[in-house]
């Protein structure tokens, strides 16, 4: 490489950061004030880039034409961010942290479906910003002048922050009530305004990073979850909270994708290395490398406890053999009566609800909550489906070794995510995620790459769909069984002290990382069975089943049963495997039909399904006594 | 003794999750007095001021700020019109400086009651003057006892909930913090200050209440109390 093209790629590393800070920045912002992860961030991005071609169309391809439709798409997101605070969100604040996860999954879904109706499946390309569609000779390589001014733009919204963040009084406030919320309010500031307005801001700052792109990138469905994976990373390396921090891992991941992309592949001792392919984990690496080094991000602190009242969560109350028969009797019976079609529904649904139950296993007992549960469940999928047909293994073979690998990698994963807590322990299981995710979609000659891996049948003896049910059913209800067993074991009551007291389950003598550990391991192994049963059930894999979008299905599942219920996963597995199916063969708009049912439980049910119900139940019962 | 009550509790009750803490708390604080909530170590001194401010809502019982009823009301409503509240643990902003501590308390002059700015607030806490850009978190306990009652003020309160001032601090502080304490009472300012310090509580309080179990033991002036020697004996020994 010569300077020159170092250079030209350090410039466009530079330019794609800028976006990736401004779209970070809300991020942080909203995450610091009001402690919500917000995942429809990346929807707002999303958003800010529809609105922005949909505008210019309006206005006209001139100069002030583009750049009133920029800034007036990102002001047309500060807007919806608005709304979704006073709709949705100003009515949780008092719910578990979890929960307010779950609303924001919602809104993503509800919003992904608002632009594929306004938009459609197309992907929009967007004109050049006029006046600016010339390209600047930089040492003999032409750089697009548009890129340059982007570059600009980056330290020009870090400095206006700064201003805004240290020299206003909502800037102080925005800071107090970072730290503390609660002693804002008793100083006689509304917090619920103080929130919309950070959402406003937030929400802008997301809007302007995707109107910006509109030269760069088309506008298309997908960037939602994309954008908000790079947010995430961004604002975990650069440190939770911390806006230059923000910048700083903007500009590092921005460079080295830039570089991983105009590197190629290179030889290096004889080894081929294809940089190219690094560059959709490359910000996962390097997301790993800081947090294992430094946990709290580069620029960022360990997080001020918030002083909220939240009660512990209650003991897990066990099923009663009475009713765990009768539920089991009907799982077995409903097949010889229904068609071959429901058969296969509830195949899946089996699948999920192990998948679900073994990510509770970490997230409630363990307290340990994961965005990248699907690692697992993915890996099991391609352990059979690659045992199988690559490996030449019998199938019966194939299905019981799969979950060892998958416990396997989440020794390995696990390994790193237990020196972590709270959020900054899920960003890091995402990275682990997207870093399996884009190796399954890029080793084209081993896993089929896009494509996936085909003819992963069982064998002949399990051929009928009826027959696989009954096995599925016994493998992932033993599944859930043995966690069910374990949660009630000494082994998950060090979890749950762990959980509810790191510090005096330390002080009496356990070695919490450990248990975590082996929590973890164990979840994986399971999550890995679904995989491997799920895939024999379909007679494919494709690289979706890896993806976040299924980690994000898996949360969702958990959350809408209820965290604090043994039961809620299996429910919220069911129901949720059970909607998609309905909705999916009904509408287009599936997911928007979900999204707003989730909202709707959010809303009236803020401890989940299960738990809702009983807290229902337990009000009509003290009423009638 | 006649001007009429500020602050009005009737059958406080409170709880922490469960826990049924204060079991019908009722007292008063009338215009321009300093009243001392006195008791012991978790007898409900603290959650008494933060059910009257709304921190931990009340399940039960009335409390009446000015006249109006406010135990509805959340917090920043309370604040607003013009009841001050100074937490124990101070609960200064760590990343904040002195001044933007302050700016953060800030709110519209009120109509009768004193208005208050930095440098009328330096004036009454000269330390704080010497230290405007430090942020909050690089203060000693003894400043940050005296910013966080300042950041309160600066919210112009007609009456101030303290909450153990005198929590500790070195004796020549709170030596400081009584006259401070003097000093909003002739500023026309009703003080309602929970305390486990009785000496202190003497120099300052014209009336005293003592707290036991989340229930009020005794009513009546300072003068009384410190007569009753049993009375103290019984409550307020350790």
């Amino acid at each position: 490489m010569t300077f020159s093209s170092i250079l030209i790629q350090l410039l466009n590393g530079l330019a794609a950061a800028s976006s990736l800070f401004l779209v970070s920045a809300g991020l942080s912002l909203i995450f610091g004030v009001t402690r919500i992860v917000n995942f429809a961030h990346g929807s707002l991005y999303m958003l800010g880039l529809y609105g922005a071609y949909t505008l210019i169309e309006l206005l006209g391809r001139t100069p002030l034409g583009f750049w009133s439709a920029v800034v007036l798409s990102a002001l047309a997101v500060g807007l919806v961010g608005v709304l979704i605070e006073l709709l949705v969100l100003r009515r949780i604040y008092r719910a578990p942290e979890l929960f307010q996860l779950l609303a924001t999954f919602a809104i993503v879904l509800v919003i992904k479906d608002i632009a594929l109706f306004a938009w459609g499946a197309e992907d929009l390309v967007g004109p050049r910003a006029p006046g600016l569609s010339n390209a600047v000779e930089i040492m003999g390589k032409r750089v697009p002048a548009y890129d340059l001014l982007l570059i600009a733009i980056g330290p020009v919204v870090l400095a206006a922050i700064w201003l805004l963040l240290t020299r206003t009084r909502w800037g102080a406030l925005v800071r107090a009530a970072t730290q503390d919320r609660e002693m804002v309010g008793a100083l006689g500031v509304d917090q619920a305004k103080l929130f919309t307005s950070v959402f406003f801001v937030g929400a802008v700052l997301a809007g302007l990073g995707g109107a910006l792109q509109i030269p760069r990138e088309p506008a298309n469905l997908e960037l939602d979850l994309a954008v908000i994976a790079d947010a995430f990373v961004v604002t975990v390396v650069g440190g939770l909270g911390s806006i230059g921090g923000a910048f700083l891992a903007a500009v590092i991941i921005g460079v080295a994708k830039a570089f991983c992309i105009g590197i190629g592949t290179v030889t290096w001792f004889g080894v081929e290395i294809s940089f190219s392919k690094l560059t959709l984990v490359v910000e996962f690496l390097i997301m790993a490398l800081v947090l294992v080094v430094r946990p709290y991000g580069l620029l960022g602190r360990p997080q001020a406890a918030q002083r909220v009242a939240a009660e512990p969560a209650p003991p897990f109350t066990v099923p009663s053999w009475s009713f765990a028969l009768v539920w089991l009797a009907l799982l077995l019976v409903v097949p010889w009566v229904a068609d071959r079609y429901t058969a296969i529904l509830l195949t899946d649904i089996v699948c999920f609800a192990l998948f679900a139950v073994s990510l509770h296993f970490i997230m409630g007992p363990a307290g340990m909550v994961s965005f990248g549960h699907a690692a697992y469940f993915g890996i099991g999928a391609y352990a059979a489906g690659l045992l199988l047909k690559r490996a030449g293994l019998p199938m019966e073979a194939a299905l019981l070794i799969a979950p060892l690998v998958a416990g396997a990698f989440a020794i390995v994963y696990g390994w790193f995510c237990v020196r972590l807590s709270g959020v900054y322990l899920a960003m890091l299981t995402l990275a682990f995620a997207q870093i399996s995710w884009s190796i399954v979609f890029q080793w084209d000659s081993v896993t089929g790459g896009s494509n996936g891996v085909f003819g992963v049948w069982p064998s002949a003896w399990l051929a009928d769909k009826t027959v696989y049910y009954y096995l599925a059913l016994g493998l992932c209800g033993a599944g859930v069984a043995l966690l069910w067993r374990v949660m009630f074991s000494p082994f998950g009551f060090v979890l749950r002290a762990g959980r509810d007291s790191p510090l005096r389950a330390e002080a009496i003598g356990i070695d919490l990382r450990r248990f975590q550990w082996a929590a973890f391991v164990l979840a994986g192994a399971l999550a890995g069975l679904a995989g491997a049963v799920y895939a024999f059930s379909k007679g494919s894999i494709s690289p979706s089943t890896i993806s976040i979008a299924q980690s994000t299905d898996g949360l969702v599942m958990v959350l809408l049963g209820g965290v604090e219920t043994l039961t809620g996963p299996v429910v919220g597995a069911a129901i949720f495997t059970w909607l998609r199916d309905v909705v999916a063969r009904n509408t287009e708009f599936w997911r928007a039909v979900i999204g707003l049912v989730i909202l709707l439980i959010v809303l009236l049910f803020p401890q989940g399904l299960v738990g809702g119900l009983k807290a229902l139940a337990m009000r009509w019962r003290e009423g009638r006594a | 003794m006649s001007s009429p009550a500020i602050l009005e509790v009737r059958d406080l009750h409170a709880f922490y999750g469960r826990a049924h803490i204060l079991h019908g708390v009722s007292l008063e604080a009338r215009a321009g007095e300093v009243v001392a909530l006195l008791g012991r170590n978790g007898a409900g001194k603290s959650t008494t001021m933060k059910a009257i401010m709304g921190l931990v809502p009340p399940a039960r019982g009335e409390v009446s700020f000015d006249g109006r009823r406010i135990e509805r009301l959340p917090p920043y409503r309370i604040a607003r019109l013009g009841l001050g509240y100074v937490p124990e643990e101070r609960r200064i902003f760590t990343d904040l400086s002195v001044t933007e501590n302050l700016e953060v308390g800030r709110q519209a002059a009120r109509a009768g009651t004193p208005t208050w700015d930095e440098r009328k607030l330096f004036t009454l806490f000269p330390n704080l003057g010497g230290m405007r850009e430090r942020p909050g978190g690089r203060m000693s306990g003894g400043e940050q006892q005296m910013l966080t009652i300042a950041r309160t003020l600066m919210g112009n309160p007609r009456c101030v909930l303290l909450d153990e001032p005198s929590e500790g601090l070195a004796p020549i502080i709170v030596e400081q913090m009584a006259n401070s304490i003097r000093a909003l009472k002739s500023e026309g300012l009703s003080v309602l200050l929970s305390e486990q310090n009785l000496h202190f509580s003497q120099a300052v309080a014209d009336r005293a209440y003592i707290i036991e179990k989340g229930q009020i033991r005794f009513g009546g002036s300072m003068a009384e109390l410190t007569a009753d020697a049993s009375l103290r004996e019984q409550y307020l020994s350790v």
